[in-house]
C-alpha cells in the first residue's frame, strides 16, 4: 500500500519515540529524589543520614497542633503515620490552616524537630461552594 | 492522504470560516465569563481567588491538546510526506504557545494567595515551563531555516523531544509529591469539582478553544496566499 521509504520513516520515528521514553524514564527514575517537591514525615524518618542542606516536608497539619507564641508558629506535620515538629518564625500563607495540607521549607535539627524558614500552603483539588461544604459537614 | 489537495478549494472555506468563529466565540466567552466571574459561587476554602482556575485550567488543556496535534500532525507529514499537516501544525503552534504562558502566568497569580510563593519548582509546573521551551523553539525553528524539507525534518524533530513531556505534565501530580494539587477532573471517576463550577470551566475551555481556531484560521489561510502567490495551485 505504502512504499518502502514510508515504512522506513515510520519505524525511524517509532525506534526514536521509544529510544527518548526509555531515556527520559531512566534518567526521572534515577533523579527521582530531586524531582519530588517535599518529602512525607515517613521519608524523613527512614533516611540513613542527617543532612544540612535545605530540605521540604509535607503532609497534613494534625489537629490543635498549631501554637502561637510572639512570632513564633509551633505545629505538627502528619502523614497519618509519622509525624514531624515544626518550629517557624514568619508570616503564614492565607490557607495555612489545622488538618489543611502543608509544605515547609527548612533544615531538621533532628529527625522529629524541623526548623521551617518558609512555609507553603497546599491545596487539595477539591472545589466547592461554602454551602456545599456545610452540607458535608453536617452529615 | 490529501497529498494533492488544492489550496483553492480550501481557501474558499477557510476564508469564509474565520467570521463565523469569531461571532462564536464572542457568545461563549461573554457566557463564559459572566459565569465565571458572577454566577459562579466562590470557593469555600479560597473564595473569589477559584475565579482565575476558569482561564488557568482550560488554557493548560488547549496548550497540551494543541501540542499534541502538532506532534501528530507533524509525524503524519514526514512519514507521509505531506506539506499540508505541515502547514496545519505550524498555524496551530501559537496560540498553543500563547496558552500556555496564560496557564504559567496565572498560575503564578493563583500561586501567591494560596500557596504563598509565586513560582516553586515542583515537577507540574517545571514540566509547563519545559513544554513552552519546546513551544519556543519549535516556532523559532519555522523563522530560522528558509529550506523547507529541513524545517519540517527539525520541527518534527523538536515536537517528537516535546511529546514525551506531555505524560510527564499530565501525570507528574500522580507519580511524585508536587505542590501543585492533583487533576481535579477525571473522566473515569466522580469529580471533585462541584457541578456550579464546572460549568464556567468547560464554557471558558470552549471559548479557548474557539479562539484557538480562530486564530487557526487567520495564521493558515496567510500561508494558503503565500502559497498562491507563488503561482502554485497545489502544494
Amino acid at each position: 500500500m505504502y512504499g518502502s521509504k514510508v515504512k522506513l520513516r515510520f519505524l525511524f520515528i517509532v525506534i526514536l519515540l521509544i529510544t527518548l521514553i526509555l531515556t527520559i524514564f531512566l534518567i526521572l527514575k534515577s533523579l527521582e529524589e530531586n524531582v519530588v517537591y517535599f518529602q512525607s514525615p515517613t521519608e524523613i524518618k527512614l533516611l540513613s543520614e542527617l543532612k544540612d542542606n535545605k530540605i521540604r516536608v509535607g503532609g497534613m497539619v494534625k489537629k490543635d497542633s498549631i501554637s502561637i507564641n510572639a512570632n513564633e508558629v509551633r505545629f505538627i506535620i502528619t502523614d497519618f503515620k509519622n509525624e514531624i515538629n515544626v518550629i517557624y518564625t514568619g508570616s503564614v500563607p492565607n490557607l495555612f490552616a489545622e488538618e489543611k495540607g502543608v509544605v515547609a521549607e527548612g533544615i531538621l535539627k533532628d529527625r522529629s524537630v524541623f526548623l521551617a524558614t518558609k512555609i507553603l500552603a497546599k491545596h487539595d483539588e477539591n472545589y466547592m461552594p461554602p454551602e456545599v461544604k456545610a452540607a458535608l459537614e453536617e452529615k | 492522504m490529501f497529498n494533492f489537495f488544492e489550496p483553492n478549494k480550501i481557501f474558499k472555506i477557510t476564508s469564509r470560516a474565520p467570521k463565523y468563529v469569531l461571532f462564536l466565540f464572542i457568545i461563549v466567552l461573554s457566557i463564559g465569563l459572566v459565569e465565571a466571574l458572577i454566577l459562579s459561587p466562590e470557593d469555600y476554602k479560597q473564595s473569589h481567588v477559584v475565579r482565575i482556575m476558569y482561564v488557568h485550567v482550560p488554557s493548560a488543556w488547549i496548550s497540551l491538546g494543541i501540542f499534541s496535534s502538532i506532534t501528530f500532525l507533524s509525524i503524519s507529514g514526514f512519514v507521509f510526506k505531506n506539506k499540508n499537516f505541515f502547514l496545519i501544525s505550524k498555524s496551530l503552534a501559537p496560540s498553543g504557545f500563547v496558552f500556555n504562558i496564560i496557564a504559567l502566568v496565572t498560575g503564578a497569580i493563583w500561586g501567591k494567595p494560596t500557596w504563598g510563593t509565586w513560582w516553586a519548582w515542583d515537577a507540574r509546573i517545571t514540566s509547563m515551563l519545559i513544554l513552552a521551551l519546546f513551544y519556543a523553539m519549535y516556532l523559532i525553528s519555522w523563522r530560522i531555516y528558509e529550506d523547507k524539507e529541513k524545517v519540517f525534518k527539525i520541527t518534527t524533530f523538536i515536537t517528537i523531544l516535546g511529546i514525551v513531556n506531555v505524560p510527564i505534565i499530565k501525570y507528574s501530580v500522580d507519580w511524585w509529591n508536587t505542590l501543585h494539587q492533583p487533576a481535579s477532573i477525571n473522566i473515569l471517576s466522580k469529580s471533585s469539582i462541584h457541578s456550579s463550577m464546572l460549568l464556567p470551566l468547560m464554557l471558558m475551555t470552549a471559548a479557548f478553544a474557539l479562539f484557538s481556531l480562530l486564530i487557526f484560521l487567520v495564521k493558515y489561510n496567510t500561508e494558503l496566499i503565500k502559497i498562491k502567490n507563488r503561482g502554485l495551485d497545489r502544494l
